[in-house]
């Protein structure tokens, strides 16, 4: 049977993220039987709220309390992490910016394997868990069968697992400070100086109720007219995919999705985007979704509500003339 | 600063279809449109920038089949110094920790200040870099879209986090550093500068060459095994609007007014 199941919980400004349940969630499908850890790192106050907030629901709280810890960053907590956790164990950590820069190392400092972004799990035999994974832009899935004989650390996407009404843990607390830090407190090979902002920009998209959003399917810069007069038209707000604001065709305050901002418009009108779970993530709120793209296997149209297979450099001209002559 | 630049070849997602093959095995391989992974591109533009700035040398380095020796080709027209390609079949079948096992080998062989790698390739995982500085016992940043050197010791590093927001950090060299998109613009590679770089030598080195155990790399080396390739079951999906465009336009329309998506 597999070891200790560990979930990592990320919290900003003392609330736990939601993740905190979907892991647990996750972790129930590896073993519906297993005592579930959760295992939370940072500093003073902020830590003893999230520390509250999730005992409820795991049988244990592993906590590491170090000022080194107020704002964390995966150098530091590595080392730490790495001689807390038991061989053998499997750990589950959110797919996002911070598990990127943790954990693939982590996964070598404790001889484990390391299955990144993982959106189900299948079974799991002996030592052997099968779990399912995306991969050419979400396009296709794809099974991985991993050895776990000696731990593993698995990242979770974010919304991949549903959070379970599961009876309440014990929650019991455990300081695991004193071992963390027994070698010292990790190097500083790298030196957090600050967060830089984002800017929000001439337009707040975050605020818009009618969104045109336009992705790499617009081919060049030249194009992006027809955008604008769309959006013109609809009275709507221009936003778009990551791409747009890499080739600097639209300001970094247009970009909807976890880089970006996080929109909750009513009508979401996606152009030329396939649909990744990055960009996805920055829509909320269940707006209305209409996507246009001509790949007709694009993952966007799995969530959106209604769909057009069209090549938008003739579709959305013709869409504004006919908006146009509606309006008179 | 002597940096180097861990690049692979992929099919480009925005270009292709990609199709399952009929008993699951594999991807239909033989239409597809190569190129190099996107976040290299910026990786290898950045490591030219930064040569530019404090001088150096650029060296490309790739995992793969004689395939891709046209993807280092490619980075070396962009302004890259030196090509490395890195093959061997006792490779073949590596998982990332495998891969990372097999660049830290070629990098202890020499003596680098700075390598860059990308966030991501299409397999999505974002694993090779942080393995590689895990080995090399070396600080790692992922997702940087900003490099300064501060001297030859430290650079400054800007890496992004959740909603755009950039964090600050300064890391000490040599160091181990995943790539963004959108650090910069990568330079267009024109036929020129492909045909300049047509005949330089790109050495290749196998596993005897980096003295790797087999048992680091291939089947055996890996603890992570892709069984498959599936298309996952479509779900309800959204309602498809079909007919001639006209008929579409107007459907859309209509949609577009009760949901209140014209103002
Ligand atoms: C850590 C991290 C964070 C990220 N954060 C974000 C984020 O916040 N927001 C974000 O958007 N991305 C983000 N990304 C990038 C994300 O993974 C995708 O690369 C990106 O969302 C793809 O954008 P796209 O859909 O516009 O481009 P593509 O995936 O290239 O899709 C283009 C689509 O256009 C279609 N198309 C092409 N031509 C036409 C045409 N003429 N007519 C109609 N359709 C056409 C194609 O079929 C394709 O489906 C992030 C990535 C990482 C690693
Ligand atoms: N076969 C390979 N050869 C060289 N570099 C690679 C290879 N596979 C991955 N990488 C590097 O690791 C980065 C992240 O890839 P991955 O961890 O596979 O998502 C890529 O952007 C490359 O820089």
């Amino acid at each position: 049977m597999p070891g200790k199941i560990f979930v990592y919980v990320i919290h900003r400004e003392g609330t736990a993220d939601d993740t905190a349940l979907e892991l647990l969630a996750a972790a129930k499908k590896i073993d519906p039987e297993a005592s579930v850890t959760a295992l939370v790192a940072g500093s003073d106050k902020e830590l003893e709220n999230v520390v509250k907030q999730i005992a409820p629901s795991f049988n244990e709280v592993w906590k590491i309390d170090h000022e080194s810890l107020s704002y964390i960053i995966a150098e530091t907590l590595r080392p730490m992490l790495a001689r807390i956790i038991p061989k053998g164990s499997i750990l589950l950590i959110p797919h996002e910016h911070f598990s990127m820069d943790l954990s693939p190392g982590l996964s070598i400092k404790l001889e484990a394997a390391f299955i990144p972004d993982v959106v189900a799990f299948e079974d799991i035999k002996e030592n052997k868990l099968t779990a399912i994974r995306e991969e050419f832009s979400g396009q296709v899935s794809t099974h991985v069968m991993c050895d776990i004989s000696q731990g593993v650390v698995i990242s979770v996407r974010s919304g991949a697992f549903k959070p379970e009404a599961t009876a309440a843990g014990k929650g019991q607390i455990v300081d695991k400070t004193s071992e963390a830090l027994s070698g010292g407190i990790p190097n500083g090979k790298r030196r957090y100086l600050e967060v830089i902002e984002a800017e929000t920009g001439e337009v707040d998209i975050t605020k818009s109720d009618i969104l045109v959003s336009v992705g790499r399917g617009i081919e060049d810069q030249d194009n992006m007219d027809i955008i604008y007069e769309l959006a013109e038209t609809m009275g709507g707000d221009i936003s778009c995919s990551r791409p747009i604001v890499d080739a600097r065709w639209l300001d970094k305050s247009r970009q909807v999705g976890t880089s970006g901002k996080t929109v909750k418009p009513k009508v979401y009108l996606a152009l030329g985007i396939s649909g990744s779970f990055q960009h996805l993530g920055g829509i909320k709120g269940s707006p209305f979704i209409i996507a246009i793209n001509k790949n007709p296997k694009a993952p966007i149209f799995q969530i959106a509500d209604v769909g057009i297979i069209a090549d938008i450099l003739e579709f959305v001209p013709e869409l504004t003339g006919k908006i146009e002559e509606i309006k008179g | 600063m002597e940096i180097l630049v861990c690049v692979k070849r992929v099919p480009d997602t925005a270009e292709n279809e990609i199709i399952v093959n009929r008993d699951g095995t594999d991807i239909e391989r033989e239409d597809l449109v190569f190129s190099v992974n996107e976040w290299d591109n910026y990786a290898v533009e950045e490591a030219i920038q930064i040569k530019d700035k404090v001088g150096g040398n650029v060296t490309v380095i790739t995992v793969g089949n004689d395939d891709a020796e046209e993807v280092v080709r490619r980075e070396m027209a962009m302004g890259a110094d030196r090509g490395i390609l890195l093959c061997d079949e006792a490779f073949e079948g590596s998982d990332g920790k495998g891969i990372a096992s097999i660049l830290k080998a070629e990098i202890v062989k020499g003596k680098y200040d700075l390598v860059l790698t990308g966030a991501q390739a299409d397999d999505g995982a974002g694993q090779v870099g942080g393995m590689l500085a895990a080995m090399l016992d070396w600080p790692f940043a992922s997702l940087v879209n900003k490099i300064e050197v501060i001297d030859d010791k430290k650079i400054l590093v800007g890496r992004e986090i959740a909603g755009g927001n950039q964090e600050i950090n300064e890391i000490d060299l040599p160091c181990v550093l995943s790539i963004q998109t959108g650090i910069n613009e990568p330079r267009y590679v024109g036929i020129r500068g492909i045909r300049k770089v047509a005949s330089a030598d790109i050495p290749v080195h196998g596993a005897n060459d980096l003295e790797l155990s087999p048992e680091l790399v291939g089947p055996a080396g890996s603890l992570v095994k892709r069984l498959d390739f599936f298309v996952p079951e479509p779900g309800e999906g959204a309602k498809m609007l079909e007919g001639n465009t006209q008929e579409i336009l107007d459907k859309l329309v209509e949609i577009l007014k009760s949901k209140g998506g014209i103002k």
